[in-house]
């Protein structure tokens, strides 16, 4: 890999004939807060000299709506649950999934096996839901139409399972503390695996089209490389911290709910096309995890043990003082939630610790010598939701 | 290693940086470290070959009420696959804590927030700006007795 001092140097600076470097100097160009690639409202503050950028400064908030501070005030620890949905409104079960988890630690409740295994069916489910998205809009940044259009047919399907389940489409309100909302409808099976025997089908199909497609491999592989070690200082996690050849998995390395009893592989990136760590790895990760994704769901519906899905919820949620934190698995890395209970009705403190906050902390580091158009492709390989990032 | 080894290890390396310890009875047993010294603690948890705390899973602001307030590091190594809490307590008045943001780049946002939302002030952080809240805004809305201005730049604030 070339320096940005050599990549700059190496340019030609002379106009032939004049025999003069041309003067060079830095601009600031804004990217955002309204702009198509950015997925959402990012402001980057570009610093480029001619094409290549010599830094990028994420600005954000714009999206800000103080989770915290409604947390807070709420007068019961179920009603966060809702807001949890709108942090990353395109995997809302994910993170109810980890609020849920921290409530029932810091409960002391063992929830029912049959609760566990439809939340990981639902989580596992919206973690395909929320790849398509991801996968999609990557390939639309890039250039590629086509995959976003077959991407949003097949969440489709996902999102009409979680209709018929719960009523709701996007923001579900499902998981609640020591239980669900709703129990699954009687044909739940059968209508799981016609999808997931109609899946695979599907990542096939985006293999060919997009994932070895020449253009896209060009624009994508040894660009944003990010270094393990970096990755790991970073915080990052997710497929940003897979790609970069780290097999690290919370539900395998720090596993929760039902997931130890479950079979599947963690996919790293190997630098198949490029280097370790480059945006190719990290958009073939995602790929990967749908895969094993639809294993899981397999398994899990196969288990699925009879039950009241309602009879570990506590009539009244009242902990006793005391602060967990609970660190689950999202599609896009590790959410975190510190809850700090005061023996009140509601919460004294919750921190969320956002995964794509941490991750777009990345974005710098890793865009710095790269072209203004590889920042796009860089952006689209992190995958953040501003919905989170800002809270 | 537990979190009574772990904090026995600072404990005979650091001595006095120890404020308090609470180990039994809580979900995440944590050690309480002077403000002063968290920069150094810190460093040498990252850098130990037994300890090998590589990941800062998450670093909180907290406003305990009464003029305290708080920041909580929550560390995890991949390594060896432990787990320590460690906590900071400063003051209202006083509200400086040494930054971690050499140690682990992750601190870096995460301060921010704090100093965002707390006020609280990490002595030899890079850029402590804010992150969530405009630049101009005035005063630190997580804390428990904050008051929403009326106007922010001639908009009325409340809806």
């Amino acid at each position: 890999m070339e320096t940005l001092e050599e990549k700059i140097d190496a340019r030609p600076m002379t106009i032939p004939g004049f025999g003069r470097a041309l003067r060079s100097e830095e601009m600031v160009v804004n990217m955002g807060p309204q702009h198509p690639s950015t997925h959402g409202v990012l402001r980057l503050e570009l610093i480029v000299d001619g094409e290549i950028v010599v830094d990028a400064i994420p600005h954000i908030g714009y999206l800000h709506r103080c989770f915290e501070k409604h947390a807070e005030h709420m007068t019961n620890y179920q009603q966060v649950i809702p807001y949890c949905d709108r942090m990353d409104y395109v995997a809302a079960m994910n993170a109810e999934f980890g609020y849920v988890v921290a409530c029932e630690k810091l409960l002391n409740i063992k929830v029912p096996e049959r609760v566990e295994y439809i939340r990981v069916i639902m989580a596992e489910f919206q973690r395909i839901a929320s790849h398509l998205i991801a996968i999609g809009t990557y390939g639309m940044d890039i250039g590629a139409f086509t995959p976003f259009l077959f991407c949003m047919r097949d969440r489709e399907a996902i999102l009409d399972i979680f209709e018929q389940t719960c009523g709701a489409r996007l923001l579900y309100n499902y998981m609640w503390i020591g239980g669900l909302s709703h129990d699954v409808p009687a044909d739940f099976a059968e209508k799981v695996k016609r999808f997931c025997k109609m899946f695979r089908g599907t990542i096939k199909e985006l293999n060919n089209l997009l994932s070895y497609n020449k253009i896209f491999v060009e624009r994508t592989a040894n660009v944003g490389v990010l270094p393990a070690d970096v990755a790991i200082n970073y915080g990052a996690s997710g497929p940003v911290l897979r790609g970069s050849g780290v097999k690290f998995d919370l539900r395998k390395n720090d596993p929760y709910s039902v997931y130890d009893k479950l079979e599947f592989e963690i996919p790293t990136g190997k630098g198949l096309k490029g280097t370790t760590g480059d945006c190719w790895d990290r958009y073939m990760v995602r790929v990967d995890e749908m895969e094993q994704s639809v294993n899981i769901i397999e398994q899990a519906v196969d288990k699925l043990p009879p039950g009241d899905v309602q009879s570990a919820i506590p009539k009244r949620i009242r902990p006793d003082a005391g602060e967990v934190y609970v660190r689950t698995e999202t599609p896009k890395g590790e959410i975190g939630y510190y809850v700090v209970a005061d023996g009140t009705a509601s919460p004294f403190r919750v921190k969320v610790r956002p995964p794509c906050f941490v991750n777009l902390a990345v974005l710098p580091a890793i865009s710095r010598g790269a072209m203004i158009s590889d920042v796009i492709a860089i952006l689209g390989s992190v995958d953040i939701v501003l919905g989170e990032v800002d809270r | 290693m537990i979190p009574q080894e772990i904090h026995d290890t600072i404990k005979t390396r650091f001595g006095d940086a120890v404020v308090e310890a609470k180990l039994d009875g809580v979900i995440d047993p944590w050690v309480k470290i002077a403000p002063d010294r968290i920069k150094d603690v810190a460093l040498f948890l990252r850098d130990d070959e037994a300890l090998a705390f590589d990941s800062l899973m998450c670093l909180s602001g907290i406003d305990y009420t009464g003029g305290k307030l708080g920041a909580v590091y929550h560390l995890h190594s991949i390594k060896w696959n432990h787990k320590i809490t460690l906590k900071v307590d400063v003051t209202v008045e006083n509200p400086h804590c040494m930054s971690v943001e050499s140690v682990w780049k992750t601190a870096n946002w995460h301060e921010r927030e704090a100093f965002d939302m707390y006020g609280i002030i990490f002595d030899e952080h890079p850029d402590l700006r804010r992150i969530l809240m405009p630049y101009d805004w005035e005063g630190h809305p997580l804390r428990k007795d904050y008051q929403v201005p009326e106007f922010y730049n001639g908009m009325k604030v409340p809806y």
